[in-house]
């Protein structure tokens, strides 16, 4: 993920952020070492993932669970262990992400 | 017409404060600086100004106070001492890396332990680093026109940095001395409507302070304040000639007195240097070329500009109110080596640390310092590069 830092110019006085909901635009994407991967065919759709998800990584579209935004996602790994999956099988697992 | 009074140091600062006319102010008393907040908490309670009065347990929540007023929107000041200044530590960085024009006070006195209340610089010298402007100041006559002049040099749009005016514990604090004050109008004028940056209750604009700054963007926050330090010089020059305009009193970074042509020279802040003018005088009158260096721009400190005053002179002597455990010599004495270094000729320096915890800077010890400095310029050769002041053996 490719992120363009600001130069000491750019910067406010004393750190001031001027804009409201500006940590939507914090892309914490970029600290994660573990990517989730979701499995379509062992979810249950019980949302688990996006009730325990600290951040809003997980995203819903028409009540059913859609794709993780790996923009904010940590990586943090709580999704991948309260996903209850089926059968025995998880729906989220957890890879190293790719140098 | 300027009005004339005889008053202590406090009394010149709590009526620059007064006549000010803050709009918010926390403080906790401390000695010697508690005259101030007593005179300005009366002048509140007397409806003389339309402060808000903060009295708070302590000063770190007194300067806590300060940065949440100031980041509200307000013109804040405040004052404290020693120990004082030791506990609002942690609060000072806050108020500079949130560049909030904040006018401290700071009556200089001793750091405990041993617990001691008389004039020191180790509290100001402290605190030299944490991003503050710093003025300094001889008399009280200076206290009040630094403290008038710390307004303006902290709101100037393109600085917003804290000011922390240092003038000597009970030596000027507690003396009184003629000083001239402007007319409550004048200083209004000068000060103009306080114009906050980025304030808080501004409920259309709104805006955090305070965001989690990390290893992305914290270096370009510090070198970002390092370019509004390297501003400052120029916004205190330019304020000291609009001062001067006001009052007829002239200010620069520092004073330099009868150095032109010196070949011999001190180095000294505050009280102390009023005490060495007149005993340079004497050997003037002796014709031995004397002179003398007062810092007033302490923070950021003026290197080119002070290099360039002392680089001609054959031998100086930088007298330090503080020591600097570890560092070897005084913090001043460090900084005046720093201006000097460029040069390629430049005076032999030796430090001496006087006055520590209040001992009384006689005319005697200049006079002690100015012949060994005579004699080191005519050998250029040092007995001992950092000495004592008059302490018993």
């Amino acid at each position: 993920m490719k992120i363009t830092l600001k130069g000491w110019r750019e910067l406010t006085p004393g750190v001031v952020i001027t804009e409201a909901g500006s940590a939507r635009r914090f892309k914490t994407g970029t600290w994660r070492t573990f990517r989730p991967r979701w499995i379509e065919e062992n979810c249950i759709q019980c949302l688990f993932c996006w009730l325990y998800c600290p951040d809003m990584a997980v995203k819903v579209k028409d009540g059913k669970r859609a794709e993780f935004d790996y923009e904010f996602c940590k990586g943090c790994g709580i999704c991948a262990v309260e996903c209850p999956g089926k059968k025995g099988k998880k729906a989220i697992v957890m890879e190293e992400e790719e140098k | 017409m300027a009005k004339i009074g005889a008053v202590t140091g406090n009394e010149a600062v709590a009526n620059a404060f007064r006549q000010v006319n803050p709009d918010v102010c926390a403080a906790y008393p401390i000695t010697p600086s508690t005259e101030i907040m007593q005179r300005f908490t009366s002048y509140v309670s007397n409806g003389q100004v339309k402060t808000e009065m903060v009295l708070v347990e302590s000063e770190h929540s007194a300067m806590s106070a300060c940065i949440g007023a100031a980041v509200a929107g307000g013109r804040v000041v405040n004052a404290t001492s020693s120990q004082g200044l030791a506990l609002m530590w942690e609060m000072l960085f806050i108020a500079s890396g949130m560049r909030l024009p904040i006018v401290l006070a700071l009556v200089n006195r001793a750091l405990s332990a041993p617990i001691n209340i008389h004039a020191d610089h180790s509290d100001g010298m402290g605190a030299r680093d944490c991003g503050w402007i710093q003025l300094w100041s001889e008399n009280a006559q200076e206290a009040y026109d630094n403290t008038i002049q710390a307004f303006r040099i902290a709101e100037q749009m393109d600085i917003r940095l804290p000011v922390m005016v240092n003038l000597d514990g009970f030596i000027i604090s507690h003396s009184i001395e003629r000083i001239e004050y402007l007319d409550d109008a004048q200083v209004a004028d000068f000060v103009g409507e306080y114009k906050p940056l980025y304030p808080l209750l501004d409920i259309k604009n709104p805006v955090s302070y305070g965001p989690l700054i990390l290893t992305n963007y914290y270096i370009e926050y510090r070198r970002a304040h390092y370019e509004v330090m390297t501003k400052v010089s120029e916004v205190v020059l330019g304020v000291a000639r609009d001062f001067e305009k006001v009052s007829g009193r002239r200010y620069g970074l520092f004073d330099a007195y009868r150095l032109e042509d010196a070949e011999i020279g001190l180095v000294i802040l505050n009280s102390a240097a009023g005490t060495s003018k007149d005993v340079i005088d004497g050997f003037r009158d002796r014709g031995i070329k004397a002179g003398l260096l007062k810092p007033r721009l302490f923070r950021p400190f003026p290197y080119q500009e002070v290099g360039d005053a002392l680089k001609h002179l054959k031998a100086v002597c930088v007298l330090d109110r503080a020591d600097a455990f570890g560092g070897s010599y005084g913090p001043m004495f460090m900084e005046i080596a720093a201006s000097l270094y460029p040069y390629r000729e430049r005076p032999v320096l030796i430090n001496k640390i006087y006055g520590l915890g209040g001992r009384d800077y006689l005319p005697e010890h200049a006079e002690l310092v100015l012949n060994e400095l005579m004699e080191v310029a005519e050998t250029g050769r040092v007995k001992t590069f950092k000495e004592y002041i008059g302490v018993r053996e």
